[in-house]
């Protein structure tokens, strides 16, 4: 699915910022702390009240869709969902079916299929009967992810999702995202993950400052200037792909 | 299996639920209204029911087929309506708000009806159980309004809305008294006080009548709302991204716990803790999801006040003590329990 946003701003955490998502890329948003990462990928989710801009997927604006017809479109995981109910993780994942369901088609067996498969995809299928408040963080983020898979978006928003996970599952998840047929948004904190994306939209204080390809926007020059690091870009022999090292900045004289 | 296969297949275990819950109620009511000061034989309530809605002919005893048609019957239906209604606004409130903590006795919404209900009575404005309902419902939404903005002002966190709840309360609780020590004589006072610890045992048809249907409203109101009701468990952000419209939904279910609670303190006086009790035992028994929880705790909560209000007429013998007073004694423990499991969960 096509994302545009045109002109998107909300208060001073986000402004006119207009970008492009292709169908079924998977676009990584960078950025320092603070930068309105997270603000932009809910505006893209049409989260925000009294947003300036638009979001037209596939060239359908956001706008004119219900609530319901954007969930069934464009499922978020958002950073420290907590529940203080007694929720086992098969529980947690069929919420997503809720965009899809109505009183008069209830839970079936399709939908005990879509839940089975999305655990699966991230796991979590020996767990599905543990409950919420015994899981780690790691774990909690992989149901999260379950339950927007169960969602069948078509665009996945995801804000931050490496946090809490071990090496192991980061890589297992990032590699998961990159298969997904799906259109991928995403915040990253680590920059060398980011570079696997198909292309990098750089924030810096509620403006998208570059976008393009990570070879192109991440340059030494950007990070000194945007994230304030030294970056030594290194390759690896094995496949030739770019690392950076990061070092402090030299203290200015 | 198609949806409609798989609507078909959900409706034998539903009906059989809601046919075992429909005996358990039958039951409790049969119960309520043999036990008292007068105990009735059993008999007499299948005789009476044929003559009344049959129009069979028995040879019924007038004293005590009075005291069941005129008094018994119509006071065990509006504590069973009544605590259907109060179980129901606490699941309803503990989802939106996601506080273990709150309902609608905690939350100040019963203290605000309470306060209509009276201005209403001792000022003369309107007139009729609608008006005292109307008046009810206006205290209650005023409130739970000032209880909200009170809790968000105050940063918005679990604490912060019980305290902004107990704030609420003493508010219109003082309104109350101030009610009745500026327009009450002494007799209108001790009646008002009565009924303001609740009280069942004026309760007759009319009531009935108002009670039932708004309950019942409610309880479809809420049957609708089950999957928007799940999807608060993450938060009202989670919700809006998995579809629900969150300001819509959550307008029409605060709408019909204000109703539900309004209306039944105007009848019945204000009755604490069964919004709090018994939704959270009803989580344990058969857990956290609405589509069960939403019915346990109405049938739960329906029983419950039907056997608070037997205790209520039997505890002191010749004497009858407030429900709320019953309710409170069991509720208060009950209370004391759920904030011990919640410092263990966190």
């Amino acid at each position: 699915m096509r994302i545009e946003a045109q002109n998107l701003g909300w208060r001073e955490i986000v402004q006119g910022v207009s970008c492009e998502i292709r169908p079924g890329e998977t676009f990584g948003l960078v950025g320092p702390n603070g930068s309105g990462k997270s603000t932009l990928l809910r505006l893209l989710a049409g989260l925000m009240p009294r947003a300036a801009g638009e979001v037209r997927l596939d060239g359908v604006p956001l706008a004119q869709l219900s609530r319901r017809q954007i969930a069934q479109r464009v499922a978020l995981v958002e950073q420290f969902a907590d529940t203080g109910e007694a929720l086992s993780v098969r529980d947690a994942v069929e919420l997503g079916r809720t965009p899809w369901l109505s009183p008069l088609s209830p839970f079936g067996p399709e939908d005990t299929q879509i839940v089975e498969r999305a655990l699966a995809a991230v796991g979590m299928e020996e767990m599905a009967a543990r409950a919420w408040a015994t899981l780690s963080g790691g774990e909690r983020q992989r149901v999260h992810i379950a339950r927007a898979l169960a969602q069948e978006p078509r665009v996945l928003i995801l804000d931050e999702p490496t946090n809490h996970l071990d090496i192991h599952h980061q890589l297992a998840l990032l590699g998961l995202v990159a298969g997904l047929p799906v259109t991928v948004v995403m915040a990253l904190h680590d920059l060398n993950q980011a570079m696997m994306c198909d292309r990098l939209g750089v924030m810096s204080e509620g403006r998208m400052v570059a976008c393009g390809p990570p070879a192109e926007v991440l340059t030494t020059d950007t990070l000194a200037r945007i994230f304030r690091v030294r970056a030594q870009p290194m390759i690896d022999p094995s496949d030739g792909s770019t690392l950076f090292r990061f070092l402090p900045m030299e203290p200015s004289p | 299996m198609t949806r409609r296969a798989a609507l078909s297949a959900l409706a034998v275990p539903v009906l059989a639920h809601a046919g075992l819950g429909a005996v358990l109620l039958a039951l409790a009511v049969l119960v309520g209204v043999t036990i008292g000061e007068v105990a009735l034989p059993l008999g007499l309530v299948g005789d009476l029911l044929a003559v009344k809605l049959l129009g069979a002919e028995r040879a019924l005893d007038p004293i005590d087929a009075g005291i069941l048609w005129s008094y018994r019957l119509p006071r065990t239906l509006v504590a069973a309506a009544c605590g259907a209604g109060l179980a129901l606004s606490g699941v309803v409130l503990q989802a939106l708000v996601r506080n273990a903590l709150a309902d609608p006795y905690l939350l100040g919404v019963s203290a605000g009806a309470g306060a209509g209900a009276v201005a209403v009575t001792l000022l003369g404005l309107g007139g009729g159980a609608i008006g005292l309902s109307a008046g009810a419902f206006g205290g209650a939404a005023s409130a739970f309004l000032i209880v909200a903005l009170l809790a968000k002002a105050a940063g918005g966190g679990p604490a912060q809305l019980v305290l902004a709840g107990i704030a609420g309360s003493q508010l219109f609780n003082a309104l109350t008294s101030f009610f009745i020590a500026k327009s009450a004589n002494a007799e209108q006072a001790r009646g008002l006080m009565f009924w303001l610890l609740g009280n069942l045992s004026g309760v007759r048809w009319p009531d009935v009548s108002l009670a039932l249907p708004v309950v019942g409203l409610g309880f479809l109101v809420c049957l609708a709302h089950v999957r928007p009701l799940d999807a608060f468990s993450f938060g009202s952000g989670a919700a809006a991204s998995l579809g629900i419209a969150v300001r819509r939904v959550q307008l029409v279910l605060i709408a019909a716990v204000t109703l539900m609670t309004a209306t039944l303190v105007s009848l019945v006086g204000s009755i604490g803790f069964v919004g709090l009790v018994i939704p959270h035992a009803m989580r344990f028994l058969v857990g956290p999801r609405h589509a069960r929880l939403i019915p346990a705790s109405a049938l739960a909560g329906a029983v419950f006040l039907i056997a608070a209000d037997i205790a209520s007429r039997v505890l002191i013998p010749g004497q009858v003590v407030p429900i709320g007073v019953v309710t409170a004694l069991v509720g208060a423990p009950g209370f004391a329990l759920i904030l011990i499991r919640n410092r263990r969960r966190s």
